[in-house]
């Protein structure tokens, strides 16, 4: 069954936008990326927008629905009545390029920043043997598809422009956790993590949990964890005491 | 000789500069970012989680608050009734009966609680708790008030600096909390052998479903996740860890729920206390 849709679009650039508002057909079944196109064949030939695999897998499409940071292909339209007027706007943690598109470089920034796996000395790529268990753990971490909306949404950086240069943000403190986790890797991370990266900026708010389409528990699986190894390597005097009088590491 | 224009990719990207002489703004209005002006956009009620929690923490506080000056009513003799907020009690100001650690305190002044050193643990344990901090960070801090709604403050810091970083001790928190369970597990097992020999009460059973809550409070607690396992860096190398780590993950996932119905469960076990031996009520007697 189709019916019309008040949708209202942010249309602009670096310089300057506004909401531009929009009478727009909906079909059953469709996602806001179906209309989001059906607004570019028909009314807004010009409307620039990212997306690649509407399935929720690349992570393209990310922008803000009635304020909510959400993928365009994975929110579905009936989970809006027909007299609702559904917002759309980009990301507001990063700077515009155009209408729905915004410049994601910083994520790329910091990817860069994070010192790649670790493996032991000697040992080659094709020769790495771990256990299940030891691995699964941090396996979690690896559906993230990059869409960014932790970045976007977590207010360290998306209220304080200030903090980009020190804070890391959610999805590279979960890789730097997924690292430390993993039973190969020997590099000391913690310490990165907590003067390099920021993670005593993080103050678990779990909106980064709230946004993660893949359900993703970044907040209890990478980041509270990382926190305590942090404790443990710099605020917990017993821990450190206990480290120098049995020596043992990389337990 | 020209040089060739980098192709796409050569260069790592970098960060804009920010004037750290400008102005401090709050919010996403930055220079660069689309230019929306309002706050938010959300169009649901996201101001009703913090109000809930500003209101239900708020009644803690001020019920806790009140309740820790009062010398009375925190103990039933006929029935062995004490209540946790009060438990162990310590000092010779203590009603007889109550102390069932001895008194070691000497009688203490009026404007001392009698719970003066246990409370600090207690309230402890639960403000630096990772879950009650997302909660006040979020409704008496608005650090953010909700995701995706902007913050007042210019400047954030999070938990880099004093007096935020105390939030680190939470394990040691946990480790004294847990010895005070452990007494008001006993206190629990102690109401259902009066003098007056066995028996069993509502107020007994209301104690052994607060310590059970309060049980699956301390152990879903993240610090006790990374304890008893978190910390490994090889779980196949240490079995019982790894199955006592897998079950604590489990009781983790549920730590919120715990945080609240044994936040509510402390109140009420200490209200129906409160009322059994101000004599407003009788207690409702099962057995004996």
């Amino acid at each position: 069954m189709s019916y019309a849709a008040h949708f209202r679009v942010w249309r602009g650039d670096a310089g300057g936008g506004e909401l531009q508002d929009f009478s727009v057909e909906v079909n059953e079944g469709e996602v806001v990326l179906d209309i989001i196109h059906r607004l570019q064949a028909t009314q807004a030939g010009d409307l620039a927008v990212r997306w690649n695999c509407k399935a929720g897998k690349c992570g393209s499409c990310s922008a803000e629905i009635n304020g909510r940071p959400r993928l365009l292909c994975m929110t579905r339209m009936s989970t809006f009545t027909e007299a609702d007027t559904i917002t759309v706007t980009p990301l507001r943690a990063f700077p515009v390029i155009r209408d729905l598109v915004t410049d994601v470089s910083f994520n790329y920034v910091k990817a860069r920043e994070i010192p790649a796996f670790a493996p032991p000395k000697g040992v080659a790529a094709g020769d790495y043997r771990m256990e299940q268990i030891d691995v699964e753990r941090s396996q979690e971490f690896r559906k993230c598809i990059e869409c960014f909306l932790c970045q976007n949404v977590c207010h360290v950086v998306r209220d304080h422009e200030d903090n980009k240069d020190s804070f890391a943000g959610p999805r590279y403190l979960m890789r730097i956790a997924e690292l430390d986790m993993h039973p190969l890797d020997e590099m000391d991370r913690t310490k990165q993590a907590q003067d390099e990266h920021g993670l005593g900026y993080c103050n678990i708010t779990k909106c980064c949990t709230e946004v993660c389409p893949e359900h993703i528990k970044i907040t209890d699986n990478a980041l509270i964890p990382m926190k305590e190894r942090v404790v443990d390597r710099k605020f917990d005097p017993l821990v450190w005491l206990g480290s120098r009088i049995r020596r043992r590491e990389n337990v | 000789m020209s040089s060739t224009p980098p192709l796409r990719g050569d260069s790592a990207p970098t960060l804009p500069s920010v004037d750290a002489s400008a102005p401090q703004r709050a919010g996403t209005d930055f220079p660069g970012r689309a230019r929306i002006g309002e706050r938010t956009l959300r169009t649901d009620r996201w101001w009703l989680q913090p109000l809930v929690t500003v209101t239900v923490l708020g009644i803690f506080i001020l019920y806790t608050g009140v309740r820790i000056f009062m010398r009375d009513y925190y103990w039933v003799e006929e029935y062995s009734y004490l209540t946790p907020l009060f438990s162990p009690c310590l000092s010779d100001s203590c009603a007889p009966g109550s102390s069932h650690l001895g008194t070691p305190l000497p009688e203490l002044p009026f404007f001392i609680p009698l719970p003066f050193l246990i409370f600090p643990i207690l309230a402890g344990f639960r403000a630096t708790c990772y879950y009650y901090r997302k909660a006040y960070y979020r409704s008496f801090w608005l650090s953010p008030p909700a995701c995706a709604v902007a913050e007042p403050h210019t400047r954030y810091s999070g938990e880099t600096r004093f007096p935020l970083l105390v939030q680190n001790a939470h394990r040691y928190f946990f480790f004294a909390a847990s010895l005070l369970l452990l007494i008001n597990t006993y206190d629990a097992i102690l109401a259902f052998f009066p003098d007056t020999g066995f028996g069993i009460g509502l107020g007994s059973l209301i104690l052994v479903a607060n310590v059970a809550l309060l049980w699956g409070y301390s152990l879903s607690c993240h610090s006790c996740r990374h304890i008893t396992g978190g910390r490994l860096k090889h779980f196949s190398k240490h079995p019982l860890r790894y199955k006592a780590w897998t079950i604590i993950s489990k009781l983790n996932a549920r730590h919120m729920q715990f945080a609240w119905i044994s936040l509510v469960s402390v109140m009420v076990t200490d209200l129906y206390i409160l009322a059994v031996s101000a004599g407003w009520i009788s207690d409702l007697r099962i057995v004996g």
